[in-house]
């Protein structure tokens, strides 16, 4: 499975990972190698073959519906970038 | 000999003894991290935190309440989130993070207590397989070849652990494992690493990479050590809901050195093409072993093993992808510097961009295609399929009465830093090649120094165990272990 310039371009967009254009077409041809090294599995026959969707045979835990911590807005903004008045500030999202 | 060279077991006997003070051996161990500059292996010492901890288990040694732990000088990977210390996880994009939390795995070791000499260095969110993808730079190994002075890795992405516990910083280490990030380090070093089986260690606190396949687990120099560490490191945590709720047996006391009864499988597929006679040696040596401490040795199939790595590879960056969409910039970590017209997209997309290194920028990527609209079935759903393949192959095996399986734990010994810097990043991930099979399938495994190559270097082997038979698994180890009689230890050069 071949990877152009294009496709390495929208996975880049869909990671929000910037890449420079000089650096998409050796990148397209690195993620074509590691691809391709991935072919191998359409050897194996999976007819009839569930998804593995959890490692040890077990079912999610529930627990009861209290609240067991919370209101400490200090540590949960102490390591942000940018904390103004209680919130995590960014950019303006909505123009 | 210095008292950081004394094994856990050893340090245990003396402290509770009074025949050594636990501020003493922590003062050891504070001076052997940092006279080590030379090997990288720590990413950031805890001395005033350590001296701490020894003061209190100095106390609780001499009011007699001394668990096995208490007093024992240990590194703790910088994966893991110790309070109020720095936790990077080697990338730049967690720059000045210091968590307000415990990881529930160090939580229990400072309970048991173990003293914090500092974290350890390890590959940018554990991917890689020789430390060299660290924003702190390489750890290089306390080994070197006979007569030569290059500097060799120690593995990955536990380097630093490994370096640490080879070179005798620490008495032990916590690793994490994903596709056999302590198995491979411990075969490189000459100590023993153990992966227990998926959910016997909890996960909270520790930065996540793949979640269906990051185990943490103990790098030491000896099987009794491991034993004693994972004892202290395992148990249900219900913050980790993937933790199981089963006892934790006593490991250390399941370790006898005796194999009659036992049947060991030695599984064909596991002989790769071009793989070095001094491997393939070693690998026939601890059959004779165990065969020899009474094991009934046999040889089984694990027809899927071939396409464990290409699976690892699509499903381990896939939930990394995942994992690490939350390094945004927005509530912790770097932020990049942005302009007066850029906006949210370019804060995520520079932050990513400058914080990941380039191993890391790639898994994503590839995750992020695997798991796109119009390829998820061909690959993502297909390899969790072979995966189920593979698992399936395990149980096959153990239901037809093998108790362990015993393989080589790397393709070579160690190699130089630098010297796989022009390969493509596919041989890199050959390294992997006897590991991955047991995080796909969430078995416990084991590396045992075993013996040393031509040029001076360890080779190990692994055991792998049945699920929750940690115990089982680390007896075979110890067999091995015994068998072996491996003392060698690096040269101090640094």
């Amino acid at each position: 499975m071949s990877i152009d310039k294009e496709t390495a371009r929208r996975v880049a967009h869909l990671a929000r990972i910037a890449v420079a254009d000089a650096d998409l077409e050796p990148l397209a041809r690195q993620l074509s190698g590691i691809l391709g090294f991935m072919e191998q599995l359409n050897e194996v026959d999976v007819a009839g073959v569930e998804p593995m969707t959890s490692v040890t045979p077990m079912a999610a835990p529930l627990r009861a519906d209290v609240v067991t911590e919370g209101g400490q807005p200090d540590r949960i903004l102490m390591n942000a970038p940018d904390a103004r008045a209680g919130f995590f500030t960014v950019p303006k999202v909505v123009e | 000999m210095s008292l950081t060279d004394l094994t856990i077991a050893e340090a245990r006997a003396r402290l509770r003894s009074r025949d050594l003070g636990a501020i003493e051996l922590a003062d050891a161990a504070i001076e052997a991290a940092a006279g080590a500059g030379a090997l990288n292996a720590f990413s950031s010492l805890t001395p005033d935190r350590a001296r701490r901890q020894a003061t209190e288990a100095a106390a609780r040694l001499k009011a007699g309440d001394a668990p096995d732990l208490c007093g024992i000088p240990l590194g703790i990977k910088d994966l893991f989130c110790v309070e109020d210390a720095p936790a990077q996880a080697a990338s730049r994009i967690l720059e000045g993070f210091r968590p307000p939390y415990e990881s529930t795995v160090t939580a229990q070791l400072w309970q048991a207590g173990a003293v914090c000499v500092g974290k350890l260095n390890m590959d940018e969110f554990a991917m890689g397989s020789s430390n060299e993808t660290s924003v702190y730079g390489p750890v290089v190994s306390p080994w070197r070849r006979r007569g030569d002075t290059a500097p060799l890795t120690p593995g990955g992405s536990s380097g630093g652990s490994a370096a640490a516990v080879a070179g005798s910083l620490v008495l032990g280490a916590t690793g994490t494992d994903t596709g056999g990030s302590i198995r491979q380090p411990a075969a490189f070093t000459g100590t023993v690493g153990v992966k227990p089986t998926y959910g016997r260690c909890s996960r909270w606190g520790i930065v996540a990479f793949a979640s269906s396949l990051d185990q943490a687990g103990p790098m030491t120099r000896t099987v009794r050590d491991a034993a004693i560490m994972l004892k202290a490191m395992a148990g249900h945590d219900p913050k980790d809901s993937t933790s199981a709720d089963r006892p934790v047996p006593d490991f250390e006391a399941a370790l006898t050195g005796d194999m009659r009864g036992r049947k060991i499988g030695i599984p064909r597929e596991y002989r790769v093409d071009g793989m070095p006679a001094e491997i393939e040696a070693i690998w026939q040596q601890g059959a004779d072993w165990l065969r020899a401490a009474g094991a009934e040795i046999v040889e089984v199939s694990l027809p899927h093993t071939k396409y464990a790595l290409p699976a690892y590879y699509v499903i381990a960056p896939a939930e990394a992808s995942s994992n690490l969409a939350r390094y945004d910039g927005v509530r912790y970590g770097r932020r990049a510097r942005l302009s007066a017209n850029e906006g949210i997209t370019a804060l995520y997309e520079r932050t990513r961009a400058e914080g990941f290194g380039a191993e890391v920028r790639r898994r994503i990527m590839v995750g992020t295609y695997v798991l796109s609209a119009g390829y998820y079935d061909a690959y993502y759903l297909r390899a969790q399929k072979v995966r189920t393949l593979i698992k399936r192959d395990f149980e096959t095996v153990f239901d037809a009465g093998v108790d362990a399986i015993l393989t080589p734990a790397t393709p070579s010994s160690a190699f130089a830093i630098g010297a796989m810097a022009e390969a493509d990043p596919v041989q890199m991930y050959l390294n992997d090649v006897f590991t991955v099979t047991v995080n796909l399938a969430g078995l416990p495994g084991a590396a045992v120094p075993a013996g040393l190559d031509a040029s001076g270097l360890p080779l190990g082997l692994q055991v792998i165990g049945r699920p929750w038979d940690e115990a089982g698994m680390l007896d075979v180890a110890f067999t091995l272990e015994r068998a072996s009689g491996f003392a060698a230890s690096p040269e101090k050069w640094w």
